[in-house]
């Protein structure tokens, strides 16, 4: 097997085991856009359009809760801002490729992919195709969700409405913090988040509550970490 | 829902994964950058968690009667110790369909 094959396989072979949680995240979405009234294409098209999980879950509640285009699309790109940090990461290892693979590769700069092939990235730095290994992970990725989302829409319209399913939204996204849950100053941001989009459900128009709790919270993130700065 | 919204929700999307790998030439944000983007997951989803579980369907604040509170401590305390993702998720959700059969 060769160089290219080899990092490719590599970066599959990585990725697969984030790819258990992934499963049910991909079919509760999809079960959520059908009960929300969804078309099936539109569920679908989602997943191919904007192929971020977090990207789409946002979007459906705030659709079900009545938002505007405007707020939607801003709270979807306040939700993607962490992608310009996978970006500015990986720009080290990736400016010296053509931008047709930038273009690609770009578009399966997911969480999990970032995940594993910064990993493998550190490591392996002296392989000139290493960037492969970011092809095989974020490809599996896009299939792996594009197969669950389509099992969603099938069970969506099976799944009863008395189930609840629609608090799998908080509990997907709880989940995705656990890694966090350890860390004091993060604790201190998600309770500042979760207080003022709680608080502001109501008070703040148009939706916007999730755009004003995430500053509210990046504000106090700024100020922790200049205050930890000014320690060391 | 219309289409526009979601393609200009994807062309968000990707412009945000692509545009640092595009104009940077070097890792050029500062440590201190690095730092306060790694906080944007934990300073945006509570923002969503949060109000599905502490506000009815009204949009007013529901403590008491609330099945939900119950059924996410005991996801967060299963995701303290576990570390597990699917753990979390289905501890959240078996709690919270008990919680309904038992009591509501």
């Amino acid at each position: 097997m060769n160089n290219k094959l080899k990092t490719l396989a590599k970066g599959v072979i990585d990725v697969s085991p984030l790819m258990i949680p992934v499963v049910p995240f991909g079919i509760i979405y999809g079960v959520i856009g059908m009960e929300l009234g969804l078309s099936a294409y539109m569920t679908f098209g989602m997943s191919i359009i904007i192929f971020g999980g977090a990207s789409q879950i946002v979007l459906l509640q705030l659709f079900s809760g009545g938002a505007s285009s405007f707020v939607a699309i801003t709270s979807v790109a306040a939700v993607n801002s962490r992608h310009l940090l996978y970006g500015a990461v990986f720009s080290e290892y990736l400016s010296h490729l053509k931008i047709t693979w930038k273009i690609i590769l770009s578009y399966v700069l997911i969480d999990q992919a970032f995940a594993v092939s910064n990993t493998y990235f550190k490591k392996n730095k002296k392989n000139e195709n290493k960037h492969y290994h970011l092809l095989g992970a974020g490809f599996t990725c896009w299939i792996i969700w594009q197969i669950s989302t389509i099992l969603g829409i099938f069970l969506g319209s099976v799944v009863p409405e008395e189930l609840g399913l629609s608090f799998t939204i908080s509990l997907t996204f709880l989940a995705l913090l656990i890694n966090d849950f350890r860390k004091f100053k993060n604790i201190i941001i998600m309770i500042v988040s979760g207080l003022v989009a709680t608080i502001g459900y109501t008070i703040i128009p148009f939706q916007a509550y999730i755009i004003v709790a995430a500053l509210s919270a990046l504000t106090v993130a700024t100020l922790l970490t200049l205050i930890d700065l000014k320690k060391n | 829902m219309h289409w526009s919204t979601i393609i200009y929700c994807g062309i968000f999307t990707y412009l945000t994964r692509f545009s640092m790998i595009f104009l940077l030439k070097k890792d050029i944000l500062n440590d201190k950058a690095k730092k306060i983007l790694s906080y944007v997951p934990s300073a945006i989803f509570p923002a969503i968690i949060f109000p599905p579980i502490f506000l009815d369907s009204t949009g007013s604040l529901d403590i008491e009667n609330n099945p939900k509170i119950l059924a996410a401590i005991i996801a967060i305390l299963v995701g303290y110790v576990s570390k597990s993702i699917i753990s979390t998720i289905f501890a959240g959700l078996i709690s919270y369909w008990f919680l309904i059969f038992l009591y509501y």
